[in-house]
């Protein structure tokens, strides 16, 4: 028993902490594409977000202060996916991606001006300190989490409320399923649109100053390392929902974790790329047993123009 | 769907009754809406000429007319998604302007369309909820609003179903429900049952009651007479953009109405004689009798060579079956003949499956039961490359469709029969010299104004469709399957168009020309068939076919019922 | 679909425009890494031009864009999103690190075009899934693709650091390859190696494939067209699958070239990026054989301006990264502008 307590708990803790960035990022995703617009623009917003949230906090000294300035710079970030791919109705793919190249060149560039390298940590602050409402206990180190992880967490209930049980839901999911008829019931496709990416925009932010503020303290050229790209996955796997997204989001934190626990433990059974890559490989096997492009808003990836 | 033979013994059997109906013809009435005037052109295109009309509270006005008639374009004006150039809308006998959808429904015009703007991932109430205004949406209360708004109008919904499991009537019936819980009082249904089954049609009808006995004024828009005269009050015939006729349902006459939906300055009023049909080869002009369309056969095309049409059929369709996408039409046991040397018309309203026998026709869609053979040769669900082979001259419906409008015209030229213009050897080498000779001389033959290095999709519509043709016509089709091939054309065009058609007559061909121009069938045409509902209702010689009888087989009435319909008229 | 790659007449000058607005953003990125603007330029520009070796360093860096542009090209040209170049390329570079090391006894008349051969049908073979999903089930190719990059960067890693890292130095290195299997070096004392003419040779096939081919004919038509080029008899299924497999082929040779004429070996960073930059060759050059030469040849020149202008200026290398995604986003945006303007004439 105590074994089992001695391995799960601290296991559970891990997960609930390494699901936190990739929850965030998910969350903000799936807001994006349930109005109709894949954003791949979050790899790139997610780094600019850590980046910007680092440099936030170690020159104001205040880390709410940076997490402030993700969030604020991945909702611009949000705003300029909206405006190639609402505003100028251009490829959704081929806009993000732009997105994302140019805001992972502007976010290691101003860093490496800024600070120095990017390879090996050349700037470090003190990151975040974890909450501990039940210290002591052996159960309680899984609340012993930072404040991030809980704001993320609750964000996911809020996430769901507010797509299921307010007329902005309604019309986010109206934008995304059918966008011709949101029109003609008088919703204004575009302004929903914006709204949609530059909350996931932020909320994207946040996972990156998730990463540099509570994770690392620092900033680096990996720090990232294709969440962003994962998040999709999820988000997928998820059915849009962001409950289920919740869901998948766990299972994945859970084989992440348990990849870094074993890696600690130098136990080498499986090597841990096959369980970073797990995640990936289930993903492409659940797009291709459901042909989850059935499930999807259906407006995605199509411009929206008022003939 | 009203059973004809009983209704034609009693025309006045299935009438809606209620406390609000209007006792006469809008006398004594309150107007719930009115149309003064109203024309509206596009373009030199005159869609509505100074049509005027009524509707009352607790009155279904039908709106009655063939395609082009200006039925749709009208109700968009009254919906405010088109500005009339001329004319009035007056409500509660005040005239209001409309610039958008948003202004008819501040004034409680509610309109149902064939195309459903519905959430198909939502539930009814989330749907009906959709678009009104406030932060929270409070499932259990909007529920319940919907279900009162239903239960008020005797509808059947359950507000908490997702849109995507519903049927089509029920669909449809919470559209007519999303107009009711913003306030209509004038409700508009564009050809509602197109997309119904019988029974669903029976139950639409029935609602209809229910609506008008609260007092809505409903404007129906149709072209089958049975449900007309069995659903509406009044009925306002259109014809070519102008009202042609309106008269109360009851005692009225389907005949009349179909003659007045179809008729023509070169049909006589009796309706059974012969309609002025051009002469044998000595008299290229006889078809004298020019229409308001005036796109007759003068210019030169003598209809005179009436070939013997061969023996056995070169298309046999027999008994053909489609599946039903949701809203879309299907046929529903096509029977149809085509044999060489012949041209076979298909007229109807566009929506009873015209689209789908040409689909079915050019490797575009499967069919569900049955046979099509050409010459013996099942050529049912094959490829489109298979079809051509067959030697099946396609002309789609949607010149874009038929071409790549990115390419050059030699491309376009070249890629249905791509395998022609390569070189021998497995690398599938284009031969741009026999590509480019081949799309010069089309050039040349059919008088094309463009180059073989122009974009396609730059030149206009009738140089595309001349484009289309000489691809298809240079192959010696065996069959020539025509979609709509003059539709958006202009008059010098689609005389060229008709003249080649008839071209492939005379050398043997047969051809399926499918239009929603009378006037074209009646003029190129030997046999016109009639599609209604996914059938072949009827088929007449061109020559002897009046616009009565036309007319009633656009509009339900097979051709045996419309026999009998003029047998007791002359008693 | 994707409009963009329409090659219309005066469509040069829209990347022409780009190129100038790109430059005129990174003024200002220059001068807050606090360096002289003429300086950079002339590190990006002229320093080039400035010597053989660094001339010749351009077309080494060429290979690859050139490559995994073509690649992306031709799938886009079907009308299919394979951003998956990056694996792909990848795909081929372990192929060939594999295959290398074992082809000690075989000359290299047969070793190297076996090389070749084995990096193409890696490269499909890691396409081939995202394409089959795509016609069978229409799952989207792009999302498939880009986690199929992540999984082959996580195979990468596992090999490096497991099997085949280097024994002595503990370097995720793989074992070299055979002598015989090394691209030869086309001029002396540089790097240019063969595999910039099997890019050209490609890129004529290319261009070759696409514009003198029924095949080809059929594959633009689906690309532009999808429901008309299936009216006309293209079995856009079967085409869309081709392309899709030629691409990661293509993709694959770039990785083979890689590991055979730069690195003699796999590396970690042996991607190094190309295939993602290989989407903003394709954009850039519009299906064009001499755009996508000229683009990939730009995108070099940005690259090693980078490393020059870090190297002497202290300019961080990430300037080329920005200057590159500009002018992806900038040549986007001007595309539409001239769609935008086309349409009001």
């Amino acid at each position: 028993m105590t074994v089992l307590a001695f391995t799960l708990i601290p296991l559970i803790a891990a997960t609930l902490r390494v699901a936190t960035p990739l929850l965030l990022a998910a969350l903000g995703e799936t807001l994006g594409e349930n109005a109709g617009v894949l954003n791949l623009g979050i790899e790139g917003t997610m780094m600019l977000g850590a980046f910007v949230g680092f440099a936030a906090a170690a020159s104001s000294g205040s880390l709410w202060l940076g997490v402030l300035g993700a969030v604020l710079v991945g909702a611009v970030c949000g705003a300029a996916v909206a405006l190639l791919t609402v505003t100028f109705g251009l490829n959704q793919h081929v806009s993000g991606l732009g997105i994302t190249l140019l805001t992972s060149g502007i976010a290691l560039f101003f860093y490496r001006v800024l600070y120095g390298s990017t390879t090996g940590v050349q700037a470090r602050i003190e990151p975040f300190q974890q909450v501990d409402p039940l210290p002591g206990s052996v159960l309680g180190s899984i609340f012993q989490q930072h404040a991030l992880t809980y704001i993320a967490f609750g964000l996911v209930p809020l996430a769901w409320w507010l797509l299921a049980r307010t007329q902005f839901g309604l019309r986010v999911r109206a934008v995304g399923e059918n966008p011709e008829a949101a029109d003609t019931a008088g919703v204004n496709v575009f302004r929903v649109r914006y709204a949609t990416l530059m909350m996931g925009g932020g909320l994207m932010g946040a996972a990156g100053a998730f990463l540099s503020l509570a994770q690392l303290g620092a900033f680096t050229f990996g720090i990232i390392a294709g969440r962003g790209w994962i998040a999709i996955a999820l988000v997928i796997f998820g059915n849009w929902r962001p409950l289920k997204v919740l869901v998948g989001m766990l299972l994945f934190g859970a084989l992440q974790a348990l990849q870094l626990r074993l890696q600690a433990e130098g136990i080498t059974l499986v090597p841990y790329e096959v369980l970073l890559a797990l995640p990936y490989v289930l993903t492409i096997l659940a797009l291709a047993f459901a042909g989850r492009a059935a499930s999807a808003p259906a407006a995605m990836l199509r411009a929206y123009r008022r003939e | 769907m009203i059973d004809p033979h009983t209704h034609a013994a009693e025309p006045a059997a299935e009438r809606p009754v209620g406390p609000t109906i209007g006792p006469t013809v809008g006398a004594t009435v309150e107007r719930a809406v009115e149309l003064r005037s109203i024309t509206k052109c596009f373009g030199a295109l005159r869609a509505n000429a100074s049509v005027s009309l009524h509707a009352g509270a607790g009155e279904v006005l039908a709106l009655l007319g063939e395609n082009g008639a200006g039925k749709s374009t009208l109700m968009k004006i009254l919906y405010g998604l088109y500005q009339p150039d001329a004319g009035q809308i007056i409500i509660g006998g005040q005239p209001v302007i409309f610039r958008s959808p948003a202004d008819a429904i501040a004034h409680g015009i509610g309109m149902v369309t064939q195309h459903f703007a519905l959430v198909s991932t939502m539930t009814v109430a989330e749907n009906i909820a959709l678009g009104a205004g406030g932060g929270l949406f409070n499932r259990a209360r909007a529920e319940t609003r919907v279900r009162d708004t239903a239960a008020r109008y005797h509808l059947q919904i359950d507000p908490a179903a997702t849109v995507c499991d519903l049927s089509v009537g029920e669909a449809q019936r919470v559209e007519i429900l999303k107009a009711l819980s913003r306030q209509a009082r004038v409700l508009i249904l564009d050809e509602p049952t197109a997309v119904l089954t019988p029974q669903e049609s029976r139950a639409l009808f029935g609602e209809l009651k229910q609506l008008v006995a609260q007092g809505l004024a409903i404007i129906f828009i149709s072209h089958k007479l049975d449900e007309v005269l069995a659903v509406a009050d009044r009925v306002t015939v259109l014809r070519d953009g102008s009202v042609v006729g309106e008269t109360s349902t009851q005692g009225a006459s389907a005949a009349h109405l179909a003659e007045m939906m179809v008729g023509r300055a070169g049909f006589t009023p009796t309706g059974a004689g012969l309609r002025a049909h051009p002469a044998p080869p000595s008299s290229p002009n006889s078809s004298a009798s020019g229409t308001a369309a005036g796109a007759r056969t003068e210019s030169g095309i003598a209809q005179d060579q009436r070939s013997s049409p061969g023996e056995s059929p070169l298309l046999a369709m027999h008994d053909v079956h489609t599946s039903r996408t949701r809203g879309l039409s299907a046929l529903r046991g096509v029977t149809l003949d085509v044999r060489a040397g012949e041209i076979v018309g298909i007229a109807g309203v566009s929506g009873n499956g015209q689209t789908e026998l040409a689909e079915v026709l050019t490797g575009m869609r499967h069919i569900t039961q049955g046979s099509i053979t050409l010459l013996g040769h099942s050529i049912a669900n094959v490829s489109a490359a298979q079809a051509t082979a067959s030697g099946i001259g396609r002309i789609p419906e949607d010149r874009q469709t038929g071409l790549v409008g990115d390419m050059t015209v030699a491309e376009n030229m070249a890629l249905e029969h791509v395998r022609d213009f390569t070189r021998a050897g497995k690398l599938s080498l284009l031969d741009q010299v026999k590509l480019h000779a081949h799309a010069r001389a089309l050039i040349a033959q059919y008088n094309i104004k463009a180059a073989p290095s122009s974009q396609a999709g730059k030149l206009s519509g009738g140089t595309m469709q001349k484009i289309i043709l000489a691809r298809v016509l240079s192959r010696n089709p065996m069959l020539v399957v025509a979609a709509q091939p003059t539709r958006g054309l202009d008059v010098g065009a689609s005389e060229y168009v008709r003249g080649k058609l008839i071209k492939q007559r005379e050398r043997g061909a047969g051809v399926l020309l499918i239009s929603e121009d009378l006037d074209e069938l009646l003029a190129l045409a030997d046999r016109i068939a009639v599609m209604f509902e996914g059938r072949i209702i009827g088929s007449v010689d061109s020559a002897q076919a009046s616009a009565e009888q036309l007319g009633l087989m656009m509009a339900g009435r097979s051709g045996a019922q419309s026999r009998e319909v003029r047998e007791t008229q002359h008693v | 679909m994707f409009s963009v790659l329409r090659a219309s007449r005066g469509a040069w000058l829209l990347p022409l425009a780009a190129v100038v607005v790109t430059f005129v953003i990174t003024l200002p990125l220059l001068l807050i890494a606090r360096a002289d603007p003429l300086a950079a330029l002339y590190a990006f520009v002229v320093e080039p031009f400035t010597s053989r070796l660094s001339f010749t360093e351009i077309l080494v860096k060429t290979t690859p864009l050139l490559l995994t542009g073509i690649a992306v090209a031709v799938a886009f040209t079907a009308g299919y999103y394979n951003i998956g170049a990056e694996g792909q390329l990848l795909a081929g570079a372990v192929c060939a690190a594999w295959l290398g090391p074992l082809l000690h006894d075989v000359p290299s008349i047969a070793s190297i075009p076996l090389m070749l051969l084995g990096g193409a049908l890696a490269g499909a073979l890691w396409a081939l899934i995202p394409a089959l999903l795509k016609t069978r089930i229409n799952v989207d190719e792009v999302v498939t693709t880009l986690l199929l990059n992540s999984v082959m960067i996580f195979l990468v890693s596992g090999l490096l650091n497991g099997p085949w890292r280097n024994p002595v130095t503990k370097m995720p290195q793989s074992p070299a390859i055979a002598r015989t299997a090394e691209f030869p070096m086309l001029l002396a004392s540089s790097r240019l190696h063969l595999g910039f003419i099997v890019a050209l040779m490609v890129l004529a096939g290319f261009w070759f494939v696409t514009r003198r081919t029924a095949f080809g004919l059929q594959m633009r038509a689906a690309g532009l067209s999808k429901s008309s080029a299936q009216f006309l008899g293209v079995d856009v299924s079967r085409t869309l699958l081709i392309a899709a497999l030629f691409s990661g082929a293509i993709a694959g040779l770039a990785g083979v070239g890689e590991v055979a004429g730069v690195h003699r070996r796999l590396i970690e960073d042996v991607a190094g990026g190309y295939g993602y930059t290989g989407i903003i060759v394709a954009t850039l050059g519009a299906s064009s054989p001499l755009g996508t030469l000229l683009s990939a040849s730009f995108m070099a020149l940005i690259d090693n301006g980078a490393q020059e202008a870090s190297r002497s200026l202290g300019v961080p290398i990430y300037l080329a990264n920005i200057v590159q995604a500009t002018l992806l986003v900038t040549t986007l945006v001007m595309l539409f502008v001239q769609r935008r303007l086309r349409r009001l004439r």
